[in-house]
């Protein structure tokens, strides 16, 4: 039996899409539960993030519950940055117990690149340790060695970075992660089909399934500060001059076409299995962005 | 060694505002050798600290200057016993390590930190220092080419790099090397990129309970070279 909803999407032959919803900087969830009830038919599941790009937030297992709240499928994103060993395989556990079976595990941004510089970098684990913890809470034990009263079910997926310039060691750390019991990847943003090509030519060989991350770039400024200030974003110059071609406020719409053209040959010509959209910031445009693919 | 930045003056003025007789203590070992603590950079504080207060108009300090070999071995402290009744304070220009052995050996005397102890490391060029060792107590340098990623990656993560590294540099910082990419090209370079793709456990903390604490299980007689 499936694990999850999303489980079973995965064993199906179906193009995934999946998205991420970022919560809000305070209590105020009004906008974050308009967003989920925006996307919940839309997409197979929606990934909520855990303070990403280390900026303090409401946080990801929170934002999961209103998901499921709502009725929508939603993939927990876990990072190992805040929380040690002990913390991890509660909130996994409490995760589990209110129906949150779908669990994305990362190593998590650095410290540095977020609003609380002086935080202490906790690190216990690291990405590929995160998803072999899962899988023994599975098995009945903690990283104690203690059994379990009652054991967690999870569909656990990872990220890969089909673009970095260096990418010899990310296809080994790919495959540790595979080895570890990730069931699918969602990748960091493609905007290269050869990449991604060239990646799913090595990655095909393993039982995964692959979701290509799809960014929405909303102007030429916004791809150069990610490119100097985001972790694992690397936009290349001929994207970046197309966002700069158009005339003002026009920025948004030429990053949704891009983006809607990345997705339509992957999805054509049956690159990978999916597609994980990151709006980062812009969810409301995503309906648009898939009507457009 | 252990590298360490002496302290900012007006940090240090602050400190010692509330004495009269200092003895800045300086140490013959690590700090002398990473320009923090060294009987130099004794001799420059006690002309830094006598210019600045002869320009503030308050010269009410009056300091001691003495070096001695090491800091962090009591046999070596002897020496400044004899020191001590006369100043009222000492402001240690050892390490972390230093200023605590002579505030154990001295439990009567107010010790004070003057510098800002930083790292196990070494000198990369004239000037620069890197960290290089975290004394985690569980070295893995055998594993991963001789270059330790707990140390140079800011995450210190095992199993390779994040995503975060881009041109071969670290996602928080783009002059410090990915640890990782370092890491694998070394091993490729030694035919032994199989170590790439080893599953390594989480970190086992309990090898370093603080404080830490080694006894030696063989005899040390004194004088045969452990001095």
């Amino acid at each position: 039996m499936a694990r999850s909803l999303f489980e079973e999407k995965l064993s199906s032959k179906d193009f995934l899409v999946t998205t991420e919803v970022g919560p809000p900087k305070g209590a105020d969830t009004a906008e974050m539960v308009h967003h989920i009830d925006m996307l919940k038919d839309r997409v197979d599941a929606i990934n909520i993030t855990d303070h990403q790009s280390s900026v303090m937030r409401f946080p990801s297992l929170g934002g999961c519950l209103l998901v499921k709240e709502r009725g929508g499928e939603p993939i927990l994103q876990i990072t190992c940055r805040d929380r040690n060993r002990l913390a991890i395989q509660a909130d996994l556990l409490f995760a589990f117990s209110r129906g949150i079976n779908n669990v994305l595990c990362l190593t998590g941004d650095s410290i540095d690149v977020g609003d609380h510089k002086e935080a202490k970098p906790v690190f216990d684990l690291d990405s590929v340790q995160l998803l072999r913890l899962a899988r023994s809470l599975e098995a009945g034990k903690d990283m104690g060695g203690n059994d379990l009263k009652g054991t967690p079910q999870f569909c656990l997926g990872a990220s890969v970075h089909p673009e970095a310039d260096f990418i010899e060691p990310q296809l080994i750390k790919f495959q540790k992660k595979v080895a570890a019991g990730a069931q699918f990847f969602q990748t960091q943003g493609i905007f290269d089909i050869a990449s991604l090509r060239r990646f799913m030519q090595y990655a095909s060989q393993f039982a995964v399934k692959i979701l290509a991350g799809i960014i929405v770039l909303a102007s030429a400024r916004m791809a150069r500060y990610m490119n100097e200030n985001v972790p694992g974003i690397i936009v290349p110059q001929h994207i970046i001059d197309e966002l700069a071609g158009v005339e003002k406020g026009k920025g948004l719409q030429k990053g949704i076409e891009i983006a809607a053209r990345l997705i339509k040959t992957i999805k054509e010509e049956n690159i990978c299995h999916g597609v994980h959209i990151m709006a980062v910031g812009n969810e409301k445009i995503v309906p648009e962005l898939l009507q457009a693919a | 060694m252990i590298v360490a930045e002496q302290k900012p003056i007006g940090e240090i003025r602050q400190l010692i505002a509330p004495y009269s007789k200092v003895l800045l203590l300086g140490c013959g070992t690590c700090m002398t050798v990473c320009g923090a603590g060294g009987e130099r950079e004794v001799s420059f504080l006690r002309d830094a600290l006598r210019v600045a207060e002869a320009r503030s108009g308050d010269m009410r300090h009056d300091f001691l200057e003495y070096t001695v070999k090491r800091q962090c071995d009591f046999e070596f402290l002897d020496v400044v016993a004899e020191k001590i009744p006369e100043v009222d304070a000492i402001l240690s220009l050892g390490c972390g390590v230093g200023v605590q052995a002579v505030a154990e050996r001295f439990p009567y005397i107010p010790v004070l930190p003057g510098v800002n102890t930083s790292f196990i490391g070494l000198a990369k060029e004239w000037g620069v220092w890197d960290e290089r060792c975290a004394a985690c107590g569980d070295c893995r340098l055998a594993e991963t080419a001789g270059i330790c990623p707990i140390t140079r990656c800011t995450k210190g993560i095992l199993n390779g790099p994040c995503a975060g590294t881009k041109n071969g540099k670290c996602e928080a910082n783009k002059d410090m090397d990915c640890a990782w990419v370092l890491i694998y090209k070394r091993l490729e370079a030694l035919h032994q990129l199989d170590k790439m793709y080893r599953y390594y456990p989480p970190r086992n903390f309990r090898v370093i309970p603080r404080p830490r604490r080694i006894v030696r299980k063989v005899d040390v007689k004194v004088g045969e070279g452990n001095g």
